[in-house]
């Protein structure tokens, strides 16, 4: 294959598959974004997973014991996807590790209270999804099925973090004002998940024209707002936004515009929490190496005996 | 005075809840992510056995408590689960001793159980027999690897073994429940079969069975150790902050 | 040594009457942990009842760059489907 048919393949919206042939920047890009997005999945385990010990009940307990076990299982179905493009999966946890490759900022806040966790299914998951929804799309094929798969099993995801929210708001007034609180915390970080500005985002058109990606960031940050204020209304919760309001003329919410020095600063990865999310990834991996090496170990001599046999 | 059968039917459901609790621990701490959903999926079942253990002691109690009442509001005195399931879980070869010795039983128990001639129970063991089936596989597995697989991975299986091993009478059944036993309710005991059983586990993992015989016991009667009390703050803590808030 | 675990393919039954279809890969020492590692991952939502793992590294795949001379003789040979035989309009069934 040469860059003609790879260029018509991309024309005609075709898949590329792990053997083509592809453009060197083409496998990079791809490789970054889907080994940024395994990361985002299993340093994301963490917010959440510091409750599942703590949740309220035992069916809270069950739910999002199976949702932080989804992101496990995410963070390798994109593995998996990237290890098609020929790196090897212990390289790339290697460079999480040793912080040269990057997760998403958003789980570099804090999880203080229980609404938190529902927050981050109802806000997080909803502005996650609405990123992932178009990847399904993608033009590399490992990487749309694994999304397709994603996609399907986070909708859940969602529905538990607004269905904590609403049972909060119809709570005691302590509950709902804990419902504010995390609603407080998790609104700008979910609304810059989308991404820099369009006027700032030097990758989005190449990547637009690779079919890696199928809307801009604020596209789809609007798209998100759009669908979003009018559930934290359902909830009789306030979006902490004084700009908020609903513009007749487009048709869309005018919303007030993010910190994006808190975003660069969070982008960045440097702090007590980065630190912590890191430290725990890299003593869970440096802890079970000796395990791992028993399983090989044992593998090998099971193939022994079988030779011998 | 003789156990009834809300009392055994608690034994199961707190052994189930706190160890399900403990694996949950593992959770972003396993040696690979293939281990994460593994020990999750675990602990979902053990979880979900928990919860209709305790929505049926809710019945048989009669007061019409839910699962939640039994999990949140109850001290550690209250416990009737087993000692081995509230240690803490070590490293990885402490933890899948723990659930050698502790499947094997659990295996051998629900397969009691499914001819218990309680119907809730009966139907309850038919489900978690093969639930406990899988476990065993995956704890067997564990275990064999681990103490066929390198010096330092034999080393540690075996002192795994040695720190549980201590604990695990306890999980065989309590010496009060004769007349449940002659009712038909619950099966007859398995300690014969569960020896020859980790026997057999141990023996293809290259270990040693330890010399002694178990001598840690108490948590059938309410009297823990030093762990469980820590895990149940945590485990209890926001629920018990808000006083019949629903969540 | 190296602790890495290979990689395996992951092929999953949905129900019986069906083929095995791909569905992913995981990584394992050997084949049973692959499988139990494959049911972890791969069926926790009733999405099968048969599996089967095949190490990455024994698949044997056809080279895309020969995708035209493997695929497109197939091409034009339509007299290989029955929409290129036209009946009789009294002949039903056939």
């Amino acid at each position: 294959m040469s860059q003609a048919e790879f260029d018509a393949l991309i024309d005609a919206d075709e898949r590329i598959e792990p053997d083509d042939w592809m453009p060197d920047d083409y496998r990079k890009t791809l490789v970054r974004q889907i080994a940024q997005h395994a990361h985002s999945e299993i340093i994301g385990m963490q917010p959440e997973g510091e409750w599942i010990t703590r949740a309220p009940s035992l069916h809270r307990k069950a739910i999002l014991t199976a949702k932080v076990q989804d992101e496990a299982g995410h963070g390798m179905y994109l593995y998996g996807a990237a290890e098609s493009l020929g790196v090897d999966r212990a390289e790339l946890l290697d460079r999480l590790h040793n912080k040269t490759q990057k997760y998403s900022s958003i789980f570099n806040y804090e999880t203080p209270e229980w609404a938190d966790v529902g927050a981050i299914g109802w806000l997080v998951d909803g502005a996650a999804i609405a990123n992932q929804v178009p990847l399904c799309r993608c033009s590399y094929g490992p990487y749309g099925r694994a999304m397709v798969r994603i996609c399907k099993e986070e909708s859940f995801h969602q529905r538990q973090g607004f269905q904590i929210m609403l049972t909060l708001s119809e709570g005691t007034p302590e509950q709902k004002a804990m419902a504010q609180r995390a609603l407080n915390r998790w609104w700008w970080p979910s609304i810059m998940m989308f991404g820099p500005p369009d006027t700032d985002s030097p990758n989005t058109t190449r990547s637009m024209a690779w079919g890696i990606k199928r809307y801009t960031n604020d596209e789809l940050r609007q798209q998100f707002v759009d669908a979003t204020v009018p559930q934290a209304e359902l909830l009789g919760l306030a979006v902490p936004d004084p700009d908020l309001v609903w513009n007749e003329e487009r048709g869309h919410y005018d919303f007030g515009e993010p910190d994006w020095d808190e975003f660069a600063t969070m982008v960045k990865g440097e702090g007590e929490i980065p630190d912590l999310r890191i430290s725990t990834r890299r003593n869970a991996h440096a802890e079970g190496e000796w395990v791992r090496e028993a399983a090989v170990a044992y593998a090998e001599k099971q193939q022994q005996r079988e030779r011998v046999a | 005075m003789p156990a009834d059968l809300l009392t055994h039917v608690l034994r199961q459901a707190d052994r189930t809840l706190v160890l399900s609790h403990r694996l949950a621990e593992w959770l972003t701490h396993a040696p690979e992510l293939e281990e994460d959903m593994a020990l999750a999926n675990i602990s979902l079942d053990l979880l979900g056995q928990a919860r209709h253990l305790y929505t049926y002691a809710g019945k048989l109690a009669g007061h019409g408590h839910d699962e939640d009442h039994f999990a949140y509001e109850r001290d550690a005195t209250d416990f009737r689960n087993p000692l081995i399931v509230e240690q803490p879980n070590g490293d990885f070869a402490v933890t899948m001793a723990r659930q050698v010795l502790h499947d094997h039983a659990a295996f051998l128990y629900w397969e009691s159980m499914c001819s218990s001639t309680d119907e809730t129970l009966a139907a309850l063991a038919a489900r978690a027999v093969n639930e406990t089936r899988f476990h065993l596989r995956h704890s067997t597995g564990w275990m064999i690897r681990l103490g066929d697989g390198t010096d330092e991975s034999h080393r540690r299986a075996q002192a795994g073994l040695d720190t549980m091993w201590p604990f695990a009478e306890e999980l065989l059944g309590a010496d009060d429940e004769d007349d449940l036993r002659t009712a038909g309710l619950i099966g007859p005991r398995f300690d014969g079969a569960w020896r020859a059983a980790v026997g057999a586990t141990v023996a293809e993992a290259t270990l040693t069975m330890p010399p002694e015989p178990p001598t840690r016991s108490g948590g059938l009667r309410g009297e823990h150790s030093e762990h469980l009390a820590p895990m149940l703050k945590v485990m209890q803590g926001l629920a018990r902050a808000h006083p019949g808030a629903t969540w | 040594m190296n602790a890495a675990w290979p990689l395996w393919e992951v092929f999953v039954r949905a129900r019986r009457g069906l083929s095995h279809t791909h569905v992913g890969s995981v990584h394992a020492a050997d084949g049973e942990t692959a499988l139990q590692a494959a049911r972890d991952l791969f069926t926790r939502r009733q999405e099968g009842v048969s599996l089967w793992v095949v190490p990455s590294a024994d698949i044997v795949a056809s080279d895309p760059s020969a995708e035209a001379e493997l695929f497109e003789p197939a091409a034009d040979k339509a007299y290989r489907f029955p929409t290129s035989y036209v009946l009789p309009a009294d002949v039903d069934h056939m």
